[in-house]
């Protein structure tokens, strides 16, 4: 699983069934210090998250389908929760001035 | 899954028997901002997209598993069109 950000979302009509009734969301992936990191990808929606939402992302097709109960859903990225805290040492440390 | 625009067509006659009756689409692959990144590829269409079309594609097994027939070797699929492309902040 990684951190991503949601930085917008995807209108589309004319899709593939199976995609029919999940929101497709723009997300940047992000490092532990909320930084970007590397290109942005789609993601299908499962926890209704909004822009500006810092959320849990799975890039695996497994469990991907797993998730949509179909072993056939042609989908691999998909996000699974809204992050509320990322709590790292290093931060701490920056807190306390270290 | 990633943006994709639409630049061309494909025509081959000989492929793979699991590639019968799919369309092939020249696609560039674009950022957010739906500015061009990276080189041109080719993927197999199941929506019916159309030159200029902003499309979504989908690669790896994923891609596969996108087409009628599962067992087939696409690499990249088009799964749907894009209509709006919003960003927020």
């Amino acid at each position: 699983m990684i951190l991503g950000k949601v930085i917008g979302n995807v209108v589309s009509t004319i899709k593939l069934p199976i995609f029919q009734g999940y929101k497709i969301l723009l997300v940047q992936p992000i490092n532990d210090k909320e930084e970007p990191q590397g290109k942005t990808v789609l993601a299908l929606d499962t926890v209704q998250a909004g822009v500006g939402d810092n959320v849990l992302v799975i890039d695996e097709g497994n469990s991907s389908r797993l998730i949509m109960n179909n072993p056939m859903a042609p989908v691999r990225t998909m996000i699974v929760g809204i992050v509320d805290l990322v709590k790292t040492t290093e931060k701490k440390d920056k807190e306390n001035g270290r | 899954m990633k943006l994709g625009k639409v630049i061309g067509n494909v025509v081959c006659t000989q492929k793979v028997d699991s590639f019968q009756g799919i369309k092939l689409l020249l696609l560039q692959p674009l950022n957010e901002k739906l500015e061009e990144i990276g080189e041109p590829v080719v993927a197999c269409d199941t929506v019916q997209a159309g030159l200029n079309d902003i499309v979504f594609y989908e690669g790896g097994r994923e891609a596969a598993l996108g087409l009628k027939n599962w067992f087939n070797p696409s690499d990249l699929t088009i799964m749907g069109i894009v209509d709006q492309v919003n960003i927020g902040e």
